[in-house]
């Protein structure tokens, strides 16, 4: 049964190479005279061919995505997988003694084993909690952790440059229970300005901290943060939304104490996210959400809590949802960590290059200067085209890119901008989207003047 | 680009340049009222001033994309010394030619804003000849989720006519 949803891995449309209409730069630049850097074309790591949205087109262009920040595409195996588990297992878990419901319960299990193991979770059978998402994942920890751990007073760390999902939890909880919340400031090169770190952490609690930005791409020293943070006696979360999909993720590596991610940011299904935890934190924390599944016995005068991890899985759980990212993950790492690790750094450099070379101070880039410090993930400002028109022109050349304050607006308070346009790129781009979308962002220097 | 110059019309570009009526009022006297679209983080602030019946001045600040933008100045110069009855009636049509499009686009995929059935129904048709200049905006309408970018500073001038009368 694990085959069906192993890592079938990319490459079963034959050019195992990601040959898939890479060479395809053919009219590079157009009309622009080719001003870009000189540096050689790089192929898509996943072939486009495994994606079958990739294949269509928008306004008549083929698509450009270069929005997987927000979410990524989906491969051919994780789709199948989704069908194949509706079509031949489903059945609620947890509850039946039928073949069928012993098959859906092994394909969700299963999967909570695979998604641990790629985040390198020491005891996944009762550390990966299913959640809806990152959000979540996050609320969870905040609702229950933060609820029993938390007094008036306490002060909780966080950074510049978190998403909503890794700040308004705490806000609440922050009026709630009268916290004081602190900032680990962004320095000038858009990365973590961690010189007053130990100050900072002077009776703090809880570190609430991104492993990357979602805005910048700013990959932050989280070891380093975890390992001071803890020094201070405090627990650490981690938002691992976009780093779990870019950058290979090990717990024990990273220090943290608990892991948020989302799988539709790691090519698997939306409505399914992952809290990983260590385990005596699981077991001393109070349930999250009450209903089905998460107890052990219900009385007229009470409940006791179920055991891990289905303490924290009220209700029917995303089943499916499991089995794509069970999926999803057998595809990541058919590509190989490395490997997309090495592609994304050369691709995320061609872009920075190709930005700079072809607009020079026209375009002004939110991130660190240097590919070690950041990923693929590039906000940027063009003359004064606002972000949205300049999304607007970009979409009609098929070109899919985020426009707004993505989630962060005390980051973009701090850059001192009311938006951002945002290109995102992941393992199924190429230079040839790159040249895309330096060529739209010229088309729209040409409509705005 | 091709598909784009419903949009970006030529007079929505000079606008967005060169915005009519930009600025501030010391306020009071003058009314301040801001609109925000918290999807994308525009704001408009609209400083009004009615003497009697009449808008005898506006200004318009805040910061967004070129339609909120040029909307904005288009509005602006379109109410400047206007009866309030007639920039009601302004605001009325304009929010009619947003809103019978938006519905027109139909499969449901319209924004749910403010403007529902009942909104449309008093106004059958859309005189383009009432709207002059920001007849322009016609085009938004194409794109759905603009109109809301289109919509922002005509929210906010009704709602300061509507703070302007309680007050009065």
């Amino acid at each position: 049964m694990a085959a069906m949803t192993g890592p079938g891995g990319p490459g079963g449309t034959g050019d195992g190479d990601g040959g898939t209409g890479d060479g395809g730069t053919g009219d590079g630049g157009t009309g622009d005279g080719g001003t870009g850097p000189d540096r050689d074309p790089i192929s898509a790591l996943a072939p486009k061919a495994d994606f079958p949205l990739l294949e269509r087109e928008v306004h008549g262009r083929p698509i450009v995505y270069l929005d997987s920040a927000a979410s990524s595409q989906h491969p051919r195996p994780v789709l199948d997988a989704m069908e194949d588990y509706y079509e031949k297992s489903h059945a609620n878990v947890h509850r039946g003694v039928y073949a069928l419901a012993e098959e859906a319960d092994h394909r969700f299990e299963t999967a909570r084993r695979a998604v641990g193991r790629f985040v390198g979770a020491p005891d996944p059978e009762h550390e990966v909690i299913f959640t809806k998402n990152a959000t979540e994942a996050i609320n969870l920890v905040a609702t229950s952790w933060g609820r029993a751990n938390l007094e008036p007073g306490d002060a909780v760390l966080l950074t510049d440059m978190e998403h909503h999902a890794n700040l308004v939890p705490w806000l609440m909880l922050a009026e709630e229970r009268g916290l004081e919340l602190r900032w680990i400031p962004v320095d000038d090169d858009f990365r973590l300005d961690l010189s007053e770190l130990d100050r900072l952490l002077g009776g703090v609690k809880l570190v609430a901290a991104t492993a990357m930005s979602n805005v910048l791409g700013t990959v932050t020293p989280f070891d380093e943060i975890a390992k001071a943070a803890h020094d201070a006696g405090a627990v650490v979360i981690a938002d691992g939304a976009q780093a779990v999909p870019h950058l290979r993720t090990d717990v024990a590596a990273l220090g943290c104490d608990f892991l948020a991610f989302s799988a539709h940011k790691m090519l698997g299904p939306t409505g399914i996210g992952v809290l990983w935890a260590r385990r005596e934190l699981l077991e001393a924390m109070p349930p999250f959400l009450g209903g089905g599944g998460m107890i052990r016995d219900v009385r007229h005068d009470g409940f006791s809590p179920n055991v891990l991890p289905w303490k924290f899985e009220a209700g029917t759980p995303p089943i499916a949802e499991a089995v794509g990212l069970h999926a999803a993950v057998g595809y990541l790492e058919g590509l190989g960590h490395d490997a997309i690790a090495r592609h994304e750094e050369a691709l995320t450099a061609y872009a920075l290059d190709t930005l700079r070379a072809r607009f020079g101070d026209e375009l002004r880039i939110f991130g660190p200067r240097s590919v070690e410090s950041r990923a693929g993930v590039i906000s940027f400002a063009f003359r004064d085209v606002h972000p949205h028109d300049l999304a607007q022109v970009l979409d009609q050349a098929g070109v899919c890119v985020r426009a707004g304050h993505h989630c962060a607006k005390p980051l973009m308070r701090r850059l001192g901008v009311n938006a951002t346009a945002r290109a995102s790129l992941y393992v199924y781009n190429g230079s040839d989207d790159v040249d895309a979308l330096a060529d739209a962002v010229a088309e729209a220097g040409t409509l705005f003047g | 680009m091709p598909g784009l110059e419903d949009l970006y019309r030529e007079i929505i570009l000079d606008h967005y340049r060169s915005p009519r009526n930009r600025g501030e009022l010391p306020s009071p006297p003058a009314h301040r009222v801001e609109g925000f679209n918290p999807l994308c983080g525009d704001e408009v602030v609209v400083y009004l001033v009615v003497e009697g019946d009449t808008l005898v001045d506006i200004r318009i600040a805040g910061q967004g994309c070129s339609i909120s933008q040029s909307s904005a100045s288009l509005m602006s110069a379109a109410v400047k010394g206007k009866k309030i009855a007639e920039v009601r009636d302004l605001i009325r049509t304009f929010k009619a030619m947003m809103s019978i499009h938006e519905a027109s686009l139909g499969d449901g995929e319209g924004e749910s804003g403010p403007a529902g059935d009942g909104d449309t129904a008093d106004v059958v048709a859309v005189d383009p000849d009432k709207l002059g200049e920001l007849a322009a905006l016609q085009g938004v309408v194409k794109f759905p989720v603009r109109i809301k970018c289109a919509t922002l500073s005509w929210n906010a001038l009704a709602q300061g006519l509507d703070e302007v009368a309680a007050g009065a």
